[in-house]
């Protein structure tokens, strides 16, 4: 019953995003295509995060790297002329997978507190290597020298194709992510952060798992990344700074950790919510300070718990 | 886990689907649009600690309105800020809204040069008129340059040229220089050694953001250099020009600076900042009548002296106001609007200027120095003109011509 | 490089260590007791700073503002943890390091609410804003040496009420078995609420010693606290020892790399080449020490438990 109830929610989250482009164009509002576009992006970067993070209970405060490494996988090779998506997408996984193992392979050798600090100075360190590199553009950042383009098929220049590029892989990944943590490997995954002396003692090893998973998603985040910058169309180190991994964890928790539709309904919240406020107030940060402590607090579930069907991922 | 009973689950779905609809719908709906109003679509930082800067500019925008009636060009104006929160993405996103919700018709503001650089090329593609009132990065004065962007600035370049001048002129030399570590600190340092003819005795980069300086000033005392040139904006310059006081430095070695005493960061530091040197277009006792005006209403309406920041602002929303009226109001006449901002023909706070054909202004530079102010906040007072008419380093590269 | 200068330096990075070693012995001090990690801390900084400017413009009188500062964050710091911390003793992390994250966006607003967004002009007393001269020719200014004499009495203060007093005994219980400290009828909950003040008030000691120096504005304990966190990671978190050992050595690495990196790289490498390496890995090189002490420590330098 509850299984379907959520596959339920899933579908009907996706059909009202499929929606958006024709509701847009039909109440000639426009600008809400690029909203929503922007929403499932950082969804996607949510779901990334929720893997290690609500599944495998690794408080990465360092996530957003992989979007900016996503990003300037695209940016640089679009600056040397190559645009072509297969290449671009290609190696903004192949960079996000290799600097999450290093980063992943030191980092998970410690845990809880000492874990959060140490992924937050990676960071960091990305964020200040990115400044302080002139060659592309420094702090200035980068104009995106052209879009994606995938042979033929699709031009991300195209708003209404780009929408539905990112809603299929939203798609995608949000079954993929279905299916690792409905596996083997989530399962032991989902074991090491409830009890991990209990899960050595059966055999496994946490280490391994949990880098396997840190790997899978940064070089989710990455891909996130990569359509960021098509997003944005241009590019700074700022999508590196530690401040947007905290905003990416707030999507995750204010939608319901370790829920597989949460991360899509948290960053839904939370840029409405932050579009919505701060065009009332300048003192915006204010109200969503407090709202962030309440739900932290008293809507652990998060705003997929209020849905019909949420089951405790136990 | 208990079995929710049907005809509960069925009245809460019923709900939550009513208040989406309802979200949606309010969603939806926009003001409609009057067809004789411009709407002006104003980017600036107005949370967090550069707030300050941003709230400058605001200040400075409504004083243009008020002294216009809220017309501006003879048409009912709508002004519609946005808090860019020092983010590139977010500027991004604001200029989006305010180009395809509100549907301005022109994009202005924007402190930082990274966000100009992602909101400019935005406004202009979507075939709208984009005006910087900061910002002023080489690559939209070179290369990049575009007919429906202008600036009522400065190329960022040319106020640390001016310094390089007079300091080159006057024959100092064994010069130490230091600058954060970021794309911008770099350009004043370029700028700078551009005009700079005489000896730098080390070139220092500092972390962005570092809050102390201590290390750094020890690290010149040794070297004794004769002058020193820094370029710290914001929070950075606060602490750098009171620790330099406080290591008892201002007397010994003379202080050169942009973009660092400014009329913001002046009553944080107050008597530490005097016989402070820096160079700009522009001073609040630059004897221009419209800059008397305009400084004048400035402190009368919010009980401080403008920045240049608030000035370059006002210049905005001025040359806005010619281009309108030469039109006439009628706003689909982009061409015309574009021959008439060209001209500059309006009271500017800095006196009559040209535009160069990068649509970035042809203006003078003076030597600026800190000097006791009315209470005990500083001020600063023009010494003299550094570079009269001067053009920016980059417009050789820009393609247009008229 | 003269001797004097390496002096000076020295003092510089002492200086800073003292600075960072305030802020790190009240956090580190909350997590080992209360095994609460709060970024909020940051916030008390802040406030300190915030007070005893306001106090000084009111009262004219430095030492009384200063007082007064100290009671004051002391005030907020435990008003703070009855009203909004108490819940989250019981939670994991992560939660606590999100809620304390929604109270830092709260208190930042609030300030500037209060007092503006622009920087406050702050001054010190005539008799600490000369020089001093020191040994060997260095001249080094004397509210900064203040600071490392007021650092090291605390440090020794800190040092006597733990390990001499009752108050310390019980704190060290505390830290090893709070059941149990609680079993033997001592009131767990003023405990917890005293030690919370007094991490407060060691934080708004910080604060209001760099109101001075550094500029006082909204955000200020962000930019200190990222430094903070390294510093009691590096140490070990829960032991007061690895927050004085962590808050020396990342005070020094810092300022010597500062002052050092660029020319001893330039023996190595081409002046240009160092020119941009050195600024570039001055800013990155307290995240490299942190990570290369917990590749090898996992747990820090001098960890509380075992």
């Amino acid at each position: 019953m509850h299984a379907h109830a959520r596959t339920l929610t899933i579908a009907v989250v996706l059909a009202a995003l499929a929606a958006v482009p024709p509701l847009a164009a039909l109440l000639g509002q426009p600008f809400y295509l690029d909203l929503f576009r922007r929403i499932m992006i950082f969804a996607i970067a949510a779901l990334s995060l929720n893997l290690i993070l609500g599944y495998g209970g690794l408080v990465s405060f360092g996530h957003a790297a992989y979007l900016g490494i996503g990003a300037y996988a695209v940016g640089i090779l679009a600056h040397h002329g190559i645009h072509n998506g297969f290449l671009q997408f290609g190696a903004a996984i192949v960079a996000s997978a290799a600097v999450a193992l290093v980063i992943g392979a030191v980092s998970i050798r410690t845990s809880g507190v000492y874990f959060i600090m140490i992924t937050l100075a990676f960071t960091q360190m990305l964020f200040y290597l990115g400044i302080s590199v002139g060659e592309y553009g420094g702090d200035d950042g980068m104009r995106l020298a052209g879009r994606t383009r995938f042979a033929g098929l699709l031009d991300l220049r195209d708003a209404t194709p780009f929408y539905y590029f990112v809603l299929a892989i939203l798609a995608a990944f949000l079954y993929l992510v279905h299916r690792l943590v409905n596996s083997r490997f989530g399962m032991v995954l989902r074991a090491t952060k409830s009890n991990e002396a209990r899960t050595r003692a059966i055999g496994f090893s946490p280490y391994l798992y949990k880098l396997a998973a840190f790997v899978i998603a940064g070089a989710m985040c990455g891909v996130a990344g990569a359509l960021f910058v098509n997003q944005t169309a241009y590019l700074t180190p700022a999508f590196m700074n530690w401040t947007r991994s905290g905003e990416i964890m707030f999507m995750v928790i204010l939608g319901g950790m370790s829920t597989l539709i949460g991360p899509v309904l948290g960053a839904a919240a939370l840029l409405l919510l932050e579009d919505l406020l701060q065009s009332w107030t300048q003192h915006w940060q204010l109200i969503l300070g407090p709202i962030l402590v309440l739900v932290v607090l008293f809507a652990k579930r998060g705003l997929a718990g209020l849905l019909p069907g949420a089951a405790r991922n136990e | 886990m208990a079995i929710q009973d049907p005809e509960e689950v069925t009245v809460r779905s019923a709900i939550r689907a009513l208040c989406a609809g309802v979200v949606a719908a309010g969603l939806a709906c926009s003001p409609a649009v009057a067809q004789q109003k411009l709407k002006i679509g104003f980017i600036t930082t107005l949370s967090g600690p550069q707030g300050v800067i941003g709230e400058d500019m605001k200040n400075s925008v409504e004083l243009a309105l008020d002294n216009l009636g809220r017309k501006v060009g003879g048409l009912d104006t709508e002004v519609i800020y946005g808090d860019d929160q020092v983010k590139p993405d977010v500027g991004k996103q604001l200029a989006d809204e305010m180009l395809k919700k509100h549907q301005v018709d022109f994009v202005a503001g924007v402190i930082w040069s990274n966000v100009l650089l992602a909101v400019a090329p935005t406004v202009t593609d979507a075939g709208k008129l984009m005006i910087s009132t900061n910002a002023g990065p080489h690559q939209l004065a070179g290369k990049e340059c575009n007919e429906r962007f202008f600036s009522t600035s400065w190329q960022n370049d040319q106020t640390p040229e001016a310094m390089g001048k007079y300091m080159s002129d006057q024959g100092i030399t064994d010069v130490y220089v230091m600058a954060p570590n970021y794309a911008a600190g770099k350009d004043m340092v370029t700028g700078f050694k551009r005009y700079f003819k005489g000896k730098i005795v080390d070139e220092v980069y500092t972390k962005l953001g570092q809050a102390d300086y201590q290390a750094e000033i020890s690290q010149l005392r040794a070297k004794n250099p004769k002058a020193l040139f820094v370029f710290y904006p914001g929070g950075m310059g606060i602490q750098f020009m009171r620790q330099y006081a406080q290591a008892g430095l201002r007397q010994q070695i003379p202080l050169y600076s942009v973009y660092t005493a400014d009329e913001l960061s002046l009553p944080a530091v107050k008597e530490a900042a005097l016989g402070q040197w820096e160079t700009r277009f522009w001073s609040p006792d630059l004897q221009v009548p419209a800059n008397e005006k305009f400084v004048a209403y400035y402190r009368k309406k919010y009980g401080k002296t403008p920045s240049f920041y608030g000035a370059q602002s006002y210049d905005g929303i001025m040359l806005i106001d010619s281009a309108v009226r030469a039109v006439k109001g009628n706003l689909k006449d982009q061409k015309g609007m574009i021959a008439a901002m060209r001209k500059a023909n309006f009271e500017s706070i800095r006196g009559k200027f040209t535009y160069n054909v990068n649509h970035f202004p042809i203006e003078n530079f003076y030597l600026l120095k800190v000097v006791p102010g009315p209470g005990d906040v500083p001020q600063m007072k023009i010494e003299k003109t550094v570079f009269e008419n001067h053009k920016d380093s980059y417009y050789k590269e820009c393609g247009m011509k008229w | 490089m003269n001797l004097v200068l390496l002096l000076e330096q020295t003092l510089n990075g002492l200086q800073l260590g003292v600075m960072l070693f305030l802020m790190a012995a009240g956090l580190t001090l909350v997590f080992g007791i209360m095994n609460l990690v709060n970024l909020a801390h940051g916030s008390l900084y802040m406030v300190g700073a915030y007070l005893s400017v306001a106090l000084f413009n009111l009262t004219g009188s430095y030492p009384l503002a200063v007082l007064l500062a100290l009671a004051g964050t002391l005030a907020v710091g435990m008003i703070v943890e009855i009203v909004a911390l108490r819940t989250l003793y019981e939670r994991d992390h992560l939660d606590q390091v999100l809620a304390t994250f929604g109270l830092i966006l709260f208190f930042n607003e609030l300030v500037a609410i209060l007092w503006g967004r622009a920087a406050l002009y702050t001054t010190m007393p005539a008799w600490l804003s000369g020089q001093l001269e020191l040994f060997a020719g260095v001249r080094y200014p004397t509210y900064r040496a203040a600071i490392i004499v007021v650092g090291i009495a605390v440090a020794v203060l800190l040092w006597y009420v733990v390990t001499r007093t009752r108050l310390g005994m019980l704190i060290r219980a505390g830290a090893s078995n709070r059941t149990m400290v609680a079993a033997l009828g001592v009131n767990i909950r003023l405990l917890y609420t005293v030690v919370f003040g007094f991490g407060a008030a060691l934080a708004g000691l910080a604060g209001l010693m760099a109101g001075p120096i550094y500029t006082v504005q909204p955000g200020m304990g962000e930019d200190v606290l990222i430094e903070v966190f390294v510093v009691i990671v590096i140490g070990g978190i829960g032991s007061i020892r690895g927050a004085l050992a962590g808050a020396l050595i990342v005070g020094m690495v810092d300022t010597l790399g500062r002052a050092f990196l660029k020319p001893v790289l330039a023996t190595v490498l081409s002046p240009t080449a160092a020119e941009s390496a050195g600024p570039a890995l001055a800013s990155m090189l307290i995240y490299l020490l942190m990570a290369a002490v917990l590749a090898v420590r996992p747990a820090g330098l001098f960890p509380a438990r075992g």
